[in-house]
């Protein structure tokens, strides 16, 4: 009898399947904007899909993925951390730097603090002092990127004997055939998305990202997770900024310009919500990637780089607005 | 009358510190108080000061452009390239090319909806891609004479730049205080349900600040033309956009939206120009220099929120 109720009514049918195509878009839109890209590429270049070309694509984005996991935290807490770009070129010169002083291990130690410092200085400006984190951190971009040129004297640094020092294994060795930095943000990535998802101090992160009042009235101390939130994106973009060095074995003034942006850019079209709240790793990751591959794609093609940045523009924005539509339903609000 | 003027210093406490910063520098630096430094000044602030114009109107709205630094950039040489089709052309292009991509940004977060950090974050890097893709990578130097001299120029004693970013300024405070445009801006920025539910077309006038801000941005792109005769792709990268967005929020216009006003902004551009200024004197090494920026913005922000939190208490 049911079966045929819905037989006779193909129209029905159909609209419960544009339905369901809907909400799937809307739940995977990421995943389907990433294959679209994905697909495009290996159509348009036999390059794209090679190993080498993959693992290629993977390492470039290990460095922005790292950043970005940080990022996510702090935007979902409800904030920004434009800081990121400049403390990664500080991090990366101070490694450099000491590498040829101290050794290895105590240099990375001393960039990690570095970050940790940065990010504590931040954290208590933002969190307990209740400053606008977007000038705050505006005015830690410009600060450390000074900070980099007075230490450094404007001069390139670098490392005097690259082949004497394992250092550069940790940019540029393979474990298994898999890069060590992809192997590095794969590591991190499970670990913060247990420790958002299955801690109490993830679910507080979410929560006073959500509703800050509700929060408090709670009891949840929002300062204290404001300020843990920018310690730890100070930390892992300090591991980005160790990452860098290793890999250059070098480490120029302006390495890290216009990462915070990059960075940014992917964790938003991973569906990061810039009004706090909401926010999932690795579809932040998945953004970043979608960066990387066309920023790489664009190349492999033959176009000029700066080509990239216009298809972020067009992609970013068309994501969003996608995102946006099927969520009200209506393409225009 | 100088009660009016005692009330409206305390108003906007920029002016008192751009005061005693010009009284400081006047006294102990040697060079400062003279003709020539003053329109030194001047002619350094008239770009950032076009700019913070449209920006202002944008953050009353309660709303921000981060892509006036690249689209400065991309008008700039749009108004150097096009030279050759005439220094008219070239011009109305350039700024026609702002309004569109103001109205662009303006479509996605007025009519689409979607947050205007992300629509113009997509445009600051977008237009630079536009940028690269124009100029090629090169640098290109103005071939009519005429432009540049005209970026050098003076009127009534004034740099000529200056006086332009003025009268606009003048232009733009009137239409704030004075006409629908600038209360429903006010309103809208202080409370958009109220206003939308006030019957204030909220779409219209949030769209077309957005295209005032684009168009101000290629205006201050067009004055930077004049006044290199010259335009490279970097113009405007990476951090002019922010720093914009500074001199607002130092002039004392609120990043929440609904309060500052023009004449706010003018006292915020003329404090960090000083402050350059000054630091120059000092033969300050520029690394320096931008230490200081970024020490200020803190510093600002720190004293915004005291400032605020003094009046809550007070009632």
């Amino acid at each position: 009898m049911q079966q045929a109720e819905l037989m006779a009514n193909p129209a029905e049918q159909r609209t419960t399947l544009m339905r369901r195509i809907a909400k799937a878009t809307e739940k995977h839109g990421l995943i389907v904007a990433f294959f679209i890209v994905v697909a495009f590429f290996s159509i348009a270049s036999e390059n794209f899909l090679s190993p080498k070309n993959v693992m290629l694509v993977l390492r470039q984005v290990s460095i922005l993925g790292t950043i970005a996991i940080g990022m996510t935290i702090v935007i979902t807490v409800g904030h920004f951390d434009l800081s990121v770009g400049s403390l990664t070129s500080l991090t990366a010169v101070v490694v450099i730097s000491m590498h040829d002083i101290v050794g290895p291990v105590p240099a990375m130690l001393i960039a990690i603090l570095v970050g940790l410092i940065s990010g504590a200085f931040i954290g208590y400006l933002v969190g307990y002092l209740r400053l606008n984190s977007l000038i705050i951190t505006l005015g830690m971009l410009v600060g450390l990127q000074a900070i980099v040129l007075i230490y450094t004297g404007g001069k390139y640094t670098r490392i005097v004997a690259p082949d004497e020092t394992w250092f550069g294994f940790i940019g540029r060795g393979f474990l298994f055939g898999v890069p060590l930095p992809v192997i590095i943000l794969g590591v991190l990535l499970l670990i913060f998305s247990v420790i958002l998802l299955k801690t109490v101090f993830g679910r507080q992160v979410f929560s006073v990202g959500g509703n800050p009042t509700a929060s408090k009235f709670s009891g949840i101390s929002d300062r204290k997770i404001i300020f843990t939130a920018f310690v730890i994106s100070g930390f892992l973009t300090a591991i980005a900024g160790i990452i860098m060095g290793s890999r250059l074995m070098a480490a120029q003034n302006y390495l890290g310009q216009g990462y915070e942006f990059e960075v940014i850019a992917g964790v938003i079209l991973g569906g990061v919500s810039l009004s706090g709240g909401e926010g999932n790793i690795f579809k932040a990751f998945i953004g970043i990637l979608i960066i990387g591959i066309l920023k790489n794609g664009f190349l492999l093609l033959g176009f000029p780089y700066y080509f990239q940045w216009v298809a972020q523009w067009v992609i970013v924005v068309g994501v969003v607005w996608l995102d946006v539509a099927t969520k009200r339903g209506k393409v225009l609000g | 009358m100088i009660q009016k003027l005692v009330i409206s210093l305390k108003k906007q406490p920029i002016w008192l510190i751009l005061l005693g910063m010009i009284v400081l520098s006047s006294v102990f630096i040697p060079g400062f108080l003279s003709f020539g430094n003053f329109s030194n000044v001047l002619v350094q602030s008239a770009v950032d000061g076009m700019l913070a114009l449209g920006m202002t109107f944008l953050m009353i709205n309660g709303y921000f452009d981060l892509s006036v630094g690249t689209v400065m950039g991309f008008t700039a040489a749009l108004a150097i390239g096009l030279q050759p089709y005439g220094l008219f052309v070239a011009v109305v292009v350039a700024l026609l090319a702002g309004a569109v991509i103001g109205a662009i940004n303006g479509f996605f977060v007025a009519k689409a909806k979607i947050n205007a950090f992300i629509v113009t974050l997509g445009s600051f890097i977008g237009v630079r891609g536009l940028i690269y893709i124009y100029t090629g990578e090169q640098a290109l130097v103005g071939d009519i004479m005429e432009f540049g001299m005209f970026g050098a120029s003076s009127f009534l004693g004034l740099p000529t730049l200056f006086v332009i970013m003025f009268v606009l300024m003048l232009i733009a405070e009137f239409v704030l205080r004075k006409t629908p445009h600038g209360r429903y801006t006010y309103s809208i920025g202080g409370n958009i349900e109220a206003s939308e539910n006030a019957g204030i077309p909220v779409d219209r006038t949030i769209w077309l600040n957005f295209i005032i801000c684009g168009l101000t941005a290629a205006a201050g792109g067009v004055l930077l033309a004049s006044r290199l005769n010259a335009a490279t792709p970097t113009l405007g990268w990476p951090d002019k956009n922010l720093m914009t967005i500074a001199v607002v929020v130092l002039g004392g216009t609120s990043l929440a939206g609904g309060y500052g006003n023009i004449t706010r902004t003018l006292g915020g551009l003329f404090t960090f120009g000083v402050l350059y200024n000054i630091l120059n004197l000092l033969g300050v090494q520029s690394y320096y220099n931008t230490l200081i920026t970024g020490i200020v913005l803190i510093l600002v922000v720190y004293i915004d929120a005291h400032i605020r939190k003094n009046k809550v208490s007070i009632g």
